[in-house]
């Protein structure tokens, strides 16, 4: 049996009727067309289906739709402003930190939230909180620089 | 995955209600890190969750009083980065910090964790699982199947407290530092609140490795308290595993210590990565009682810790590693102060 469920999506009031089994990323990507977050393993390995909810990041694959009921939920496609990047989104972009681009949403959500509680983060505070986040194309040595400037950016704007 | 229902009660009382109308395969659900994920894998099959994560003011963790409460809804990532809980017990906040990753921590649950699964190769490779090469016999997942993993690949596989049955090992690293830390888990079921000692709450696997808590059907856990102690400063959660970032222990050691100077007067010691249950070191603490911590004493309490270890064909490797990471945890927690 669906049920419907109603909350708060990218800053704008959804409601949708989900089925049980149905997971966060089912949902997003099948309910609302949103492809940013994406499973991958569907085991809570590798970070690809990260979004926000209520300001956590949490893995998409592993949290089911109904969850959400009156929850505030973020994904990468609320980041930009229009034609304005997230200066999170530009830094990956400056250094280049993916090749096929198939983890980077997960890494932008996840490196958002880093600079959030670490505002200078050293290269131990970044690899231990981006350990759920797998890059294939192996882009670790640019998502480290692109983080400490994202972060640099950050911090000069606040 | 086999269709279910599910209910979404607002308090625990109305949860065990829940539960016991739904009947035989019903399940809570909490952060579903465990339970999801295997219900993916098509091991876990319920007909009926309970979701717990309505209820609201389960989540409290409390540090005033003589005991520590943390609530069964409470985040693994609340816990391990609440202030007091880091400054005056570093074994339980390193626990936390040190298992899954920063998703998963803030989705899952402390009193989750205490009932998740083994993450045993041959339990995981059912059916379901996608990537599954074949489907090989385990008794935890299909009682009375036969262990593959017994003369198998058994590199991951316990050394202490293994049956006939089974040796998968039991994964959580917060059970192993609430064990050292002597705490109690309450629970609320169908008759009534109780607290059970959290080492009465697990099995060993004997001939029925399909069993492995000991709670009755729909006893839902409610909160985790740890006794305050003076110990808890001097503590840590050492773990190994086959890379630095995140994975299950191979092998860990929670420790706690009380000393005089350089003499310890009360050690705690539980063991993970490398048992069927989370495991006290009891020879090894009563050897520690009234030592002087040195290097070689405290490689002797780690050898005493696995006195009783039995290897399978390829996890001889974790005596020794299992016996140094005590060691090694041992003087790291005799390093700080009180
Ligand atoms: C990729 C990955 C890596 C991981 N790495 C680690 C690691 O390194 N170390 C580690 O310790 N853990 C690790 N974990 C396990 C993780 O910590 C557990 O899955 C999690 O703590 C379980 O909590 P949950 O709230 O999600 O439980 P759920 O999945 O919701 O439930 C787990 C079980 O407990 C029952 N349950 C839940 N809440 C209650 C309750 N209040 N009362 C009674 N029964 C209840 C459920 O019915 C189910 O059987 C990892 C998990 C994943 C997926
Ligand atoms: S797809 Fe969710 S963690 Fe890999
Ligand atoms: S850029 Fe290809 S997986 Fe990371």
């Amino acid at each position: 049996m669906p049920r419907k469920i109603r909350f708060k999506l990218n800053g704008r009031a959804v409601s949708t009727d989900v089925m049980p089994h149905e997971t966060i990323v089912d949902m997003l990507t099948q309910h609302f067309d949103l492809t940013g977050a994406r499973e991958s393993c569907g085991q809570g390995l590798c970070g690809c289906c990260t979004v926000h909810v209520d300001e956590k990041p949490v893995s998409g694959c592993l949290s089911l739709a109904w969850f959400l009921d009156g929850a505030n939920v973020r994904t990468i496609e609320g980041l930009a402003d229009g034609d304005n990047l997230d200066p999170v989104q530009q830094a990956f972009i400056e250094t280049g930190a993916f090749q096929c681009g198939f983890c980077t949403p997960g890494f932008i959500m996840m490196t958002k939230k880093l600079i959030e509680q670490h505002p200078k983060p050293t290269d131990d505070e970044i690899r231990h909180y981006l350990t759920g986040n797998l890059c294939r194309c192996s882009a670790y040595p640019e998502i480290i620089e692109a983080v400490k400037l994202a972060a640099s950016r950050v911090g000069l704007r606040n | 995955m086999k269709p279910f229902t599910y209910a979404r009660p607002n308090s625990a009382a109305e949860a065990v209600k829940a539960f016991a109308a739904a009947g035989r395969d019903a399940r809570y659900i909490a952060g579903g890190t465990t339970l999801y994920d295997l219900m993916k894998l098509g091991i876990e099959r319920p007909e009926h969750l309970i979701d717990v994560t309505a209820i609201r003011g389960l989540d409290r963790i409390e540090t005033g009083g003589d005991r520590l409460r943390f609530e069964a809804l409470a985040p693994m990532s609340a816990v391990a980065a609440d202030p007091v809980v880091g400054r005056d017990y570093p074994v339980l906040a390193e626990a936390l910090a040190k298992a899954a990753s920063q998703q998963l921590r803030n989705m899952a649950t402390v009193g989750g964790n205490l009932l998740q699964r083994t993450r045993c190769l041959y339990f995981r490779n059912g059916a379901g699982n996608p990537s599954s090469v074949g489907v090989y016999p385990c008794n935890k997942r299909e009682p009375g199947a036969g262990c593959a993993a017994i003369g198998g690949l058994d590199r991951g596989q316990a050394v202490l407290g293994q049956s006939e049955a089974c040796t998968a090992v039991s994964p959580g690293d917060w059970p192993v530092a609430l064990t050292a830390m002597d705490a109690a888990v309450e629970v609320l079921g169908p008759s009534g609140a109780r607290a059970i000692p959290i080492a009465e709450l697990y099995r060993l696997p004997g001939a029925t490795p399909h069993l492995e808590f000991m709670l009755a059907p729909g006893e839902m856990i409610t909160a985790i308290t740890v006794p305050k102690t003076p110990a808890g400063r001097r503590s840590t959660y050492h773990k190994i595993r086959d890379r630095e970032s995140y994975a299950f222990a191979l092998a860990s050691a929670a420790v706690a210590l009380e000393m005089e100077g350089e003499r310890v007067t009360r050690a705690h010691i539980a063991l993970g990565g490398v048992a069927t249950r989370p495991w006290r070191a009891t020879e090894a603490e009563q050897m520690l009682a009234g030592q002087p911590l040195t290097a070689a004493v405290s490689l002797a309490a780690g050898r005493a810790a696995f006195a009783g270890a039995r290897p399978g064909r390829h996890n001889g490797f974790k005596i020794e590693l299992g016996a140094r990471t005590v060691a090694d945890a041992l003087m790291i927690a005799a390093r700080r102060s009180a």
